[in-house]
């Protein structure tokens, strides 16, 4: 189709000013040159290769973009990569063992069918992580466990089997 | 043979990868080098174009490419009409980029190719286009009125399809009949809004002439016939993959999306990987929507409550266009008389456009809007003739004796008439009424008024046809390296569990473990026979070709072990991926059962070494292969169903109602649901709770809010409804299976069963708990606080 | 949805950060940005410049002094509400914000930005109205205090100038003797409020209620003190009548027409109900108080 034509010229750059973005992703250093507007959820995702985060809506409320900045969770949509200089920012591609063995609450998933489509799942798992690792106790009452999954949305399960999927983290963690 | 895998809660084969972050959806995908899409989308729902300039836009840096109508070639035409009907007389659809008029807010009007999003967005932005907007009519009745703007001019009263179903002699009925009841019902507009918004990436080959498509589609090789065709290629040449899809819910099952044909043709023009990832607005505004219907609908009874007649009319909004016919009407119409005998059926629709977003079937696909008008229908006849409204229901359901059940004169999407082919409606309803003490349930709602709580009970049966044809094909191989087990087929997962429930029937077959079974779905380059996935199908279809294709292959494995282990075919049993010879220790693997059912293979391991230590596999006079022998143990199956089958259930809840808040929280939900035989019942809960949590989305949350001019004003998850855990239940789910007997598997379709019933059920709930203080009736859903509030109102409270 | 070019700028002090608003008419501070950010990714706001305050020496931290807790701009909605001094200090303040969004929103969105942003329907801007604080802004020119009543002008806007950054918030402690409640009526747990309402109340030993505060959020342009509803319950003993006076009253005030979320009739109802069970609510608090 494209034989004899001209190829079409082809920019590489759109022009952004580019900043310079240090953090320390998933325990390893990383420094990129990148545009002083890409969302941190594109600089994981594309500047880093790790695509388990993922974006279902850009505006901070179905969660799927969920990682842990300096400790916390975090949407990662609703973050300026630039803005995670000098931090720390872990993704679920940290989650599993290094041979591939699940974590407990990737365990409980799995045991419980808390997936379906698993887009939602990376943010849910990264949710449910750090509240496990806040000290403050866990209220793992039908209520307690909803109001920790409130912020994530999920439309393939209904929840219910996730709300099951946390109970059995809880236990297999020993936070029960 | 080892533990049966068939009815087997079995973990998924496939939740490892997807839970450490593995998976790969379209965006996943790397393709180095690739440019990026952005549309510039008409702001009006009606507007005349004067004209399109992008000269500012082209100038940005990082801008490769913007394209119009004008630039598209032969892709400027009216994408396919997918299902056509005699009923449509002025389909319309959509170009892929709008000509001279535009019909939706969102309509794509440009397409922007940059070096990423980011600029591509702001190029989209300074497209300059002026619109002459036009006058429009939002309001699903008032677009069928004498003098409402008109979204196509060529169609009068924005009529797209007018149709008419008649079962029995219902005239006769309404003279018969000692009561009428007549009611009015409203399902509001929604959205599947699955988390992965829709996505499309191409690469052309100029070397070698081939187009790869990664597309987000629930049909993959439907997208790939297409495309060969507008973009006149050789199937052959073109290969579409659905990669890992974060749910599709209907929406993705339409084809062709504008991007689905321009962002291909943008790879072949520029000569780099082309990619569109919709965001979550453009999903609001360019993607599917549907459950817009309004019902008049009548019932005709006898003092007892036999409901002998049944009159539905009812608008549907279609949208700006009809890209797939009318089958959200269709199943809706066919859909009406639910579980119940009623002979004597009048069911008309109207298909009506409005300018808004194209309407294409969301889970469900008019069952759910069709179950709201007959369940609320009956609750109302119940209350007229002061019936208990489950008794009403008894006294109309189909008995198991009836089977199967008929209705000549309705003809549902298998193009067949509808017949109810098996089911034990009775039972589901007992058991619905035991699980939640329904006998006993308004001595406890007493209880609770005199404590100032207000609980209702709520119920619905439904019916759900499935199974869908034409067909659909499988393919198993024993891999001769591994003696692991391949299996394609011609449909694809967006989150249902294929790789683990076609697993578990090939598992049965082939005495393997289902770990060991690799299903490969959603390539065309590795299976391009067959359809979609929709309309719970997979099961069914792919089901049965798939089971009928491990029966063959099971066979050819016996007759070549039994050949290789100097046996008798009868004595030979397959388990732990080896056949044996029954009572003894002698086996060989399947893998060098694969190896040696392949003469000439060179030994290039130890399968097929071991392979050279038995008897040949093939025992014959004459060349090595025989005559109508093919090598390998493979075998390819289709499975064509004779008609649909019908699933059904029963759906109750209890709901308490503050009436100082007007909040509605759902205190029990019971569902008894019966898909015939279940491959993976755990599956099976999974599709049906999530069903039930959309359907309370659909009941109380979720609508698509549009100013009269036909803007959507909650394009986004903060305005647009869907719940959270804190909105949805626990959900109690009882299985019952009464087996199909229409297919060899004895399934029936279960994708859609969990949101059909919750409309009715939730409207019933509510209207059960707040009747000692106002007599509303709640039949329009979703069901907010503020309708609760004025009802409440109204009857001053 | 990809935001809109700008400059970025990430100061070390404030005087830098002061100075690099000033210099820019459309220049606006970054914060936690969960307000800022979905605004600019919808391209609804696009600054030509943000100055990113994190960094700021100085604007970390929460401290409580002379009757009240100061939150400085920094500062996460996550460690105000599980800071166990503020608790003690104010109890009512944790129990507001389990109502704000959602964890990870409260993990970066800084109560200070929640404040400027002055969304008619959030929960910070009526807490600080309902206790009667105040917000410190600093531009180029100085410095002031700005009390809640004069801060919050209608939904999304404040009196900060453009030039102005808001460092610290100050809240009041609650009264050791005071009793106090909050509850909000959201379509799905952690939205904006369709009407929220908080509650301080003190009696007397004979029950009878010698300080009322209301405030809500939801119902008006901006976070409203419920003054007639206060008024009708001040010296009285909070009984059915008073609580359905003061309720009466309160819904007059809803001045927010109907809404795709809800109608201005249920908003009415809503603020109502609140009003009579928050009232009740921080009652039995401040009996209990008392008590022990």
């Amino acid at each position: 189709m494209t034989h004899g034509r001209i190829k079409p010229a082809s920019p590489e750059d759109s022009g952004d000013p580019k900043i310079d973005v240090e953090v320390i992703v998933n325990g390893e250093k990383v420094v990129r040159r990148v545009s002083v507007r890409m969302l941190l959820s594109d600089f994981l995702r594309h500047e880093l290769g790790l695509t388990g985060t993922h974006v279902g809506c850009e505006h901070g409320v179905c969660g799927c973009c969920t990682v842990h900045i300096d400790g916390r969770s975090a949407r990662s949509c609703l973050t300026l990569a630039v803005q995670v200089n000098g931090g720390s920012v872990r993704t679920i591609e940290s989650v599993a063992a290094e041979d591939g063995t699940l974590h407990p609450i990737q365990q409980a998933f799995k045991e419980c069918h808390a997936l379906q489509c698993g887009y939602c799942t990376p943010g849910m798992v990264m949710n449910i992580l750090a509240r496990f690792e806040e000290p403050t106790p866990l209220d793992l009452s039908d209520d307690g466990i909803r109001y920790i999954l409130s912020g994530n949305l999920c439309r393939c399960t209904g929840y219910v089997n996730i709300v099951t999927a946390v109970r059995r983290a809880a236990g297999l963690l020993g936070r029960a | 043979m080892s533990t049966r895998m068939f009815g087997a809660r079995i973990e998924r084969n496939v939740d490892p990868k997807l839970l450490r972050g593995e998976g790969a959806f379209v965006d996943d995908i790397p393709l180095p080098n690739a440019l990026h899409v952005a549309f510039a989308r008409s702001p009006f729902a009606r507007a005349r174009i004067r004209s399109i300039d992008a000269r500012a836009a082209k100038t940005r840096p990082g801008i490769v490419s913007i394209y119009t109508c004008e630039d598209i070639g032969d892709l400027d035409i009216e994408m396919p009409l997918l299902i056509p009907h005699p009923s449509m007389k002025y389909p319309q659809t959509q170009r892929p980029l709008a000509r001279d008029q535009v019909y939706c807010v969102g309509q794509t009007v440009a397409m922007v190719v940059a070096v990423d999003r980011y600029a591509a967005e702001d190029a989209a932005a300074l497209i300059e286009v002026d619109y002459e907007p036009l006058a429009v009519e939002i309001d699903l009745e008032k677009a069928v009125l004498d003098g409402a703007p008109l979204v196509h001019a060529e169609v009068p009263n924005n009529i797209a399809a007018h149709f008419i179903q008649v079962s029995g002699d219902p005239d006769d009925a309404f003279v018969r009949a000692e009561h009428v009841t007549k009611i009015r019902v409203q399902v509001d507009r929604s959205t599947a809004a699955p988390m992965e918004c829709r996505a499309v990436a191409a690469t052309w080959d100029a070397v070698s002439g081939e187009l790869t498509v990664w597309d987000g589609t629930q049909a993959p090789i439907s997208v790939r016939g297409g495309l060969a065709s507008i973009l006149e290629l050789d199937e052959d040449k073109v290969r579409v993959i659905a990669p890992d899809v974060g749910g599709g819910f209907g929406q993705k099952v339409l084809l062709f999306y504008p991007d689905e044909l321009l962002v291909p043709m943008a790879a072949m023009r520029l000569g780099r990987p082309v990619k569109y990832i919709e965001d979550r607005r453009e999903n609001f505004v360019g993607s599917s929507q549907e459950r817009t219907q309004i019902h008049y609908i009548e019932l005709a009874a006898l003092k007892s409550g036999e409901v002998i007649g049944l009159r539905d009319s009812f608008l549907h909004d279609t949208g700006a266009f009809i890209p797939y016919g009318i089958a959200v009407a269709q199943v809706a119409s066919t859909s009406i008389a639910g579980p119940y005998r009623i002979p004597n059926i009048w069911v008309e629709f109207k298909a009506v456009y409005t300018p808004t977003v194209q309407v294409t079937p969301y889970r469900g696909c008019g069952r759910p809007q069709a179950c709201f008008a007959i369940e609320r229908a009956m609750d109302q006849l119940a209350e007229e003739l002061g019936i208990d409204r489950f008794e009403i229901r008894r006294r109309n359901l189909i008995g198991e004796h009836e089977f199967p059940y008929a209705r000549e004169g309705l003809l549902f999407a298998d193009g067949l008439k509808v017949t109810l082919d098996s089911g034990q409606y009775f039972k589901a309803l007992g058991m619905a009424a035991a699980k939640l003490d329904a006998a006993n349930f308004a001595a406890e709602q007493a209880k609770a008024r005199a404590a100032g709580r207000y609980l209702g009970l709520g119920l619905a049966c439904y019916v759900e046809g499935t199974g869908l044809g034409p067909y659909e094909g499988g393919r198993v191989r024993i891999h001769p390296i591994t003696g692991k087990v391949y299996v394609n087929t011609g449909l694809t997962s967006q989150g249902q569990g294929h790789d683990t429930v076609f697993a578990q029937i090939v598992a049965d077959q082939l005495g393997v473990k289902p770990e060991d079974v690799i299903v490969v779905e959603g390539d065309t380059k590795a299976f391009d026979w067959g359809v979609a996935t929709f309309a719970s199908r997979a099961a069914v279809v792919s089901g049965n070709a798939i089971h009928k294709t491990a029966v063959a292959v099971r066979a050819k494995t016996l007759q070549a072990a039994a050949n290789m282990l100097e046996a008798d075919v009868d004595d030979i049993e397959l388990r732990d991926s080896a056949a044996w010879v029954k009572g003894s220790n002698r086996f060989v693997p399947l893998a060098a059962i694969a190896t040696a059912s392949n003469p000439l293979r060179y030994a290039f391991n130890k399968a097929a070494q071991a392979a050279t230590q038995f008897a040949p596999a093939s025992r014959h006079d004459g060349p090595p292969l025989a005559e109508g022998q093919a090598p390998g143990l493979e075998a390819t199956e289709y499975y064509s169903p004779p008609q649909s089958t019908w699933a059904y259930g029963v759906h109750a809840a209890i709901v308490e109602v503050d009436p100082d808040l007007c909040s509605v929280k759902i205190r029990r939900y019971v569902c008894i649901h019966d898909c015939g035989n279940m491959i993976n019942p755990t599956i099976v809960d999974g599709q049906v709770l999530g069903g039930i949590a959309q359907g309370i989305g659909g009941a109380l949350y979720e609508r698509l809010e549009f100013e009269p001019n036909g803007n959507l004003l909650n394009a986004n998850f903060a305005d647009f409804l869907i719940p959270y855990a804190t909105e949805i239940p626990n959900v109690e789910v009882i299985h019952l299976e009464t087996p199909s007997p229409l297919n060899p598997l004895g399934v029936k379709g279960v994708g859609e069963a969990g949101c059909i019933a919750v409309g009715a059920v939730l409207a019933s709930g509510v209207e059960d708990a707040l009747r000692p203080l106002c007599a509303a009736k709640f039949r329009h859903v979703p069901l907010t606080p503020s309708m609760i509030s004025e009802a409440l109102e109204q009857a001053g409270h | 949805m990809k935001p809109p070019l700008f400059v970025y700028r990430a100061p070390r002090t404030l005087d830098e950060a002061v100075g690099a608003l000033a210099s820019d008419d459309d220049a606006v501070v970054l914060a936690g940005g969960q307000s800022l950010l979905p605004a600019m990714n919808f391209r609804l706001a696009a600054p030509s410049l943000l100055v990113d305050i994190q960094h700021v020496m100085g604007l970390k931290g929460i401290r409580i002094e002379d009757g009240l807790i100061v939150v400085k701009a920094m500062t996460r909605h996550r460690e105000f509400e599980l800071d166990e001094a503020v608790r003690h200090a104010n109890p009512l303040i944790a129990e507001v914000m389990e109502h704000v969004a959602h964890i990870p929103i409260r993990n970066r969105g800084t109560v200070v930005g929640s404040l400027c942003h002055a969304d008619a329907a959030a929960e910070m801007p009526m807490l600080l109205m309902l206790l009667g604080g105040s917000v410190v802004a600093q531009s180029l020119t100085g410095r002031r205090e700005i009390l809640a009543a004069d801060f919050f002008q209608f939904h999304l806007t404040t009196s900060r100038r453009r030039d102005e950054i808001v460092v610290e918030a100050r809240f009041p402690v609650l009264a050791s003797d005071a009793g106090w409640a909050f509850d909000e009526m959201t379509r799905r747990h952690g939205d904006f409020a369709i009407v929220g309402v908080g509650a301080v109340v003190r009696l007397d030993a004979a029950g009878k209620a010698i300080e009322v505060r209301l405030a809500a959020c939801g119902i008006a342009a901006c976070p409203v003190r419920l003054t007639d509803a206060e008024n009708l319950l001040v010296g009285t003993t909070l009984g059915a009548s008073d609580l359905a006076a003061a309720a009466a009253a309160a819904a007059e005030v809803v001045a927010v027409p109907d809404d795709m979320h809800a109608s201005s009739a249920h908003r009415r109802r809503v603020t109502a109900t609140l009003v009579r069970r928050m009232v009740a609510k921080a009652a039995a608090r401040a009996r209990e108080r008392i008590a022990r």
